[in-house]
């Protein structure tokens, strides 16, 4: 069975209809890599897998229980699914101990020093042992984006959304974000990565889902959707990705 | 002109010019504002000495009775503080039903506001002292239209458990806590809802993504941070509420500040040292206000701005 399967979404912001008709899976274990132009509707899927944002139509399938129905549990699916935004959304108030442990101890209802221990060890796991008493405002965009990667990994999730981890970071702090993220892939944690690192996507995902205008262009292994696309629109967005010095001849 | 600037480079450190002569700034406006404070502080300090009217033996002597002193610690600064948090409390629920998706609450609040902003606190305060007169039998805790049902279904008796004397009720303190704690928690409902939107709304997403409850979410992750914007208005109000306890009169409250001093004065024939001494109490009180107000904004500011918590280190630039 599918971790999660996504049957047919449609969402739209007012007139502007961003998904139009979204099937695909992610297996156990999986990395996903979804690359696209922007405004492409890979944000907003991925915000619909854990509905933050509500489709209009289609279903959303988290190991076996449709999260979109009514008489779902929310709060309890969400338990299962860790989110990284591009601007980290670290809670500003609290310690980068305190982030990681507020959810473990208000949601999971662990006990204090349970949950701390988890929490260090989280932290500990994305290189960040030094930073436990720091607020987010005293951390660099990178090590801010690791806190919240460490935040997500606490709650002991099925499957991580990234959405975009690297796209509000400084061009030398990337590196060490997507070093953690490689790990955890690694370490074989279910990802669904939204990103523009092609080299990443190329490197570490099992399957390249290439999206444009709200629909699933082309998927398959990288070195095929990179390497190697069939669909002229991955053709032309891959050749402005990756060279982005390069004009289009005029027809 | 060309020869010149291309010269320089090469023997640009023999060239730099000797220190200059420097003479400070001058301010001669400062200077004459001095002065001019100077003349106008002594013209002060010789009234407050000087002028028979002051009578400071008398000002403190009334400062110091029993009565006033009652009424400054009940009339003025416990209502304050009842009222303070029936005003927030109230203000918080207010201003969260305001911003929920939910029609009928967010209606709700928007008429209770609109009500008791609309009302003078001193026409307010003196409705509240005559409120009893609607209840004439008194305040009944039962079920609702009891004697209508009990009709119905032909029994007799009543389904209350117990009853207050309305004219207890709206009487007094309690009746001045109830009228200006209400009104406040108008104010505050929207200051309150101000904080909340301040809040980034990607940290209520984080928040749900982490599986919390709408609830959690409030209390744990927006109202912490809505704090830091709502504690600074919530001193002023504080502050504004602490001299409005002087409108108890309306309701009326005898067991109040201003209403003991005055009485005083009216018996002794000394109404301008009455206005002296309650004035030093309310300095007074405004100021052990404000530095309450300095560390709880301190509290609520932590993890912002440049001033770093006092727990943690400064952290290094770097991202390593």
């Amino acid at each position: 069975m599918a971790l999660v399967e996504i049957k047919s979404l449609h969402k739209s912001f007012g007139s502007n209809h961003v998904l139009r008709g979204i099937d695909f899976t992610v297996e156990q274990g999986e990395v996903v890599c979804v690359i696209g132009p922007s405004g492409s509707g890979k944000s907003t899927l991925l915000r619909c897998v854990n509905l933050l944002e509500t489709p209009q139509e289609g279903q959303v399938i988290v190991r076996g229980e449709d999260i979109t129905h009514p008489d779902c549990h929310l709060d309890e699916a969400r338990q299962q699914i860790g989110m990284v935004f591009q601007q980290f959304n670290l809670f500003p108030h609290l310690s980068a101990l305190a982030n990681c442990t507020v959810a473990q101890r208000t949601v999971l209802k662990r006990p204090a020093e349970e949950a701390d221990r988890v929490a260090r060890a989280n932290l500990e796991r994305v290189g960040l042992s030094d930073k436990i008493e720091a607020y987010p405002a005293q951390l660099s965009g990178g090590q801010q984006q690791r806190v919240a990667i460490a935040r997500a990994l606490s709650m002991d999730p099925a499957l991580m959304l990234f959405d975009e981890p690297t796209s509000a970071l400084d061009p030398e702090l990337v590196g060490d974000v997507l070093t953690v993220m490689r790990k955890l892939a690694l370490d074989g944690m279910t990802m669904l990565v939204v990103t523009h690192e092609m080299a990443f996507a190329r490197e570490v995902a099992d399957r390249v889902v290439f999206m444009d205008g709200g629909v699933i262009v082309e998927q398959g292994p990288p070195a095929e959707v990179i390497g190697n696309p069939k669909e002229e629109r991955t053709r032309t967005f891959l050749r402005r990705v990756l060279d982005p010095t390069h004009v289009e001849p005029t027809p | 002109m060309s020869t010149e600037t291309e010269a320089r480079p090469a023997d640009a450190a023999p060239d730099r010019p000797g220190a200059i002569n420097a003479v400070p700034v001058r301010h001669p406006g400062r200077w004459v504002a001095i002065a001019v404070i100077v003349v106008l502080v002594a013209m002060l300090v010789h009234l407050l000495v000087t002028n028979k009217a002051f009578d400071w033996s008398f000002v403190f002597e009334a400062m110091n009775q029993q009565p006033v002193i009652n009424g400054f610690l009940k009339g003025t600064l416990l209502v304050t503080v009842l009222s303070m948090v029936v005003g927030v409390g109230g203000g918080v629920v207010l201003a969260v039903m305001r911003l929920s998706d939910n029609p009928i609450l967010s209606g709700v609040s928007w008429v209770f506001t609109w009500f008791f902003r609309s009302i003078p606190r001193y026409i307010l305060l003196f409705t509240m002292g005559t409120l009893g007169i609607l209840f004439p039998q008194g305040i009944a805790f039962g079920i609702p239209f009891d004697w209508k049902i009990i009709d119905w279904l032909g029994m007799s008796g009543d389904w209350r458990f117990f009853t207050l004397d309305a004219n207890q009720v709206f009487t007094g303190l309690v009746a001045g806590v109830i009228g200006l704690g209400l009104s406040e928690a108008a104010y505050m409902a929207e200051i309150a809802r101000a904080g909340i939107m301040s809040v980034d709304p990607g940290q209520a997403e984080a928040a749900e993504a982490l599986g919390m409850s709408r609830g959690k979410v409030m209390r744990r992750v927006v109202l912490p941070q809505a704090m830091r914007v709502i504690v600074p208005p919530t001193g002023n109000e504080t502050i504004a509420m602490l001299k409005d306890t002087s409108l108890l009169l309306a309701v009326p409250v005898i067991g109040e500040l201003f209403y003991q001093l005055q009485s005083i004065g009216s018996t002794y024939y000394k109404t301008f040292p009455i206005a002296v001494a309650a004035t030093l109490y309310y300095l007074a009180a405004t100021s052990v206000l404000m530095v309450g107000q300095y560390f709880l904004e301190r509290h609520f500011g932590r993890g912002f701005g440049n001033k770093a918590p006092r727990a943690a280190r400064p952290a290094g630039a770097g991202g390593a």
